[in-house]
């Protein structure tokens, strides 16, 4: 029988469709027998819908600001005349 | 300059007019974070420029700059990885003895009750899930939120973080250990 740490960290898996037919066998038999590892299971698949309700991706929106392109500018610059006046 | 007309030649005065956007957007979404995007971005552009003498030119501008961006990226995750005093995951479970791998007393999931799927549609919600994400140790954060918001197959995760798929699932399972504990802290015990 599986540990409950091992029986988590299957359920964890399982929420992203990667847990093996093996695992996921495993894991209903020590959940049959184990009530805190039905609640984190149970917790867990919640967990998931509000982590799909709710990370929505705010990477898509960032970028650089001008300022911060100009600086970067800036800065290259510099690096490029070094350069070409130390060769 | 007067740079010949090949194809495949450096022009490191056009990079950020040309590349910036480029490379910004692909280091936010893996890092997750504005500051440290730019910071990644700024110093691929100044190592193309300390190394410009290695462009073999077989390769274009772009994808040059971008593998460099990529090795950029993995010597931030190592950085984080191994910073000193690092803040990691506490374990639910017994560490050793008869009991290893059961849950602690003290950490045994309480019962969230009924409520917990009323309380979806709440905003509330949103601000603590936020907190309990923020306040996940930078490594565990960047791995689960590839897995979890930019939804990266865990084969190109362990590529570009150059780690295991067992590392991976480790990192993933305590990120959310620690996130069911703090969203059950901090929103169930109220």
């Amino acid at each position: 029988m599986i540990s409950c740490d091992e029986a988590t960290a299957i359920s964890d898996k399982k929420q992203y469709g990667e847990a093996s037919f093996t695992e996921r066998i495993k894991l209903n038999f020590h959940l049959m027998l184990c009530k805190h590892c039905r609640a984190y299971s149970m917790q867990n698949n919640y967990i998931s819908k509000i982590l799909a309700k709710y990370l929505h991706d705010s990477c898509k929106t960032d970028h650089l600001a001008d300022i911060e392109k100009q600086e970067l500018e800036e800065k290259l610059k510099v690096h490029i005349k070094d350069l070409s006046e130390n060769s | 300059m007067a740079e010949e007309k090949n194809q495949n030649v450096l022009q490191p005065g056009q990079w950020v007019n040309l590349y910036a956007d480029i490379l910004f957007n692909y280091a936010i979404t893996r890092v997750n974070n504005h500051h440290i995007a730019k910071d990644l971005v700024q110093e691929t552009f100044l190592s193309g420029l300390k190394g410009k003498d290695n462009f073999r030119g077989e390769a274009s501008e772009k994808t040059w700059l971008i593998s460099i961006l990529k090795r950029k990226i993995i010597d931030h995750y190592r950085k984080i990885n191994s910073a000193k005093g690092k803040k990691e995951v506490r374990m639910p479970f017994y560490q050793d003895g008869k009991k290893k791998g059961s849950w602690l007393e003290e950490n045994v999931p309480q019962t969230w009750g009924n409520e917990a799927e009323k309380k979806i549609e709440n905003e509330e919600l949103k601000t603590v899930l936020d907190l309990c994400i923020e306040a996940l140790p930078n490594k565990h954060k960047m791995v689960f939120l590839l897995k979890t918001q930019q939804n990266f197959a865990s084969e190109e995760i362990c590529n570009e973080l150059d780690i295991t798929s067992s590392n991976l699932w480790v990192i993933i399972h305590r990120a959310r250990l620690q996130l069911r504990e703090c969203i059950e802290n901090n929103w169930f015990k109220k």
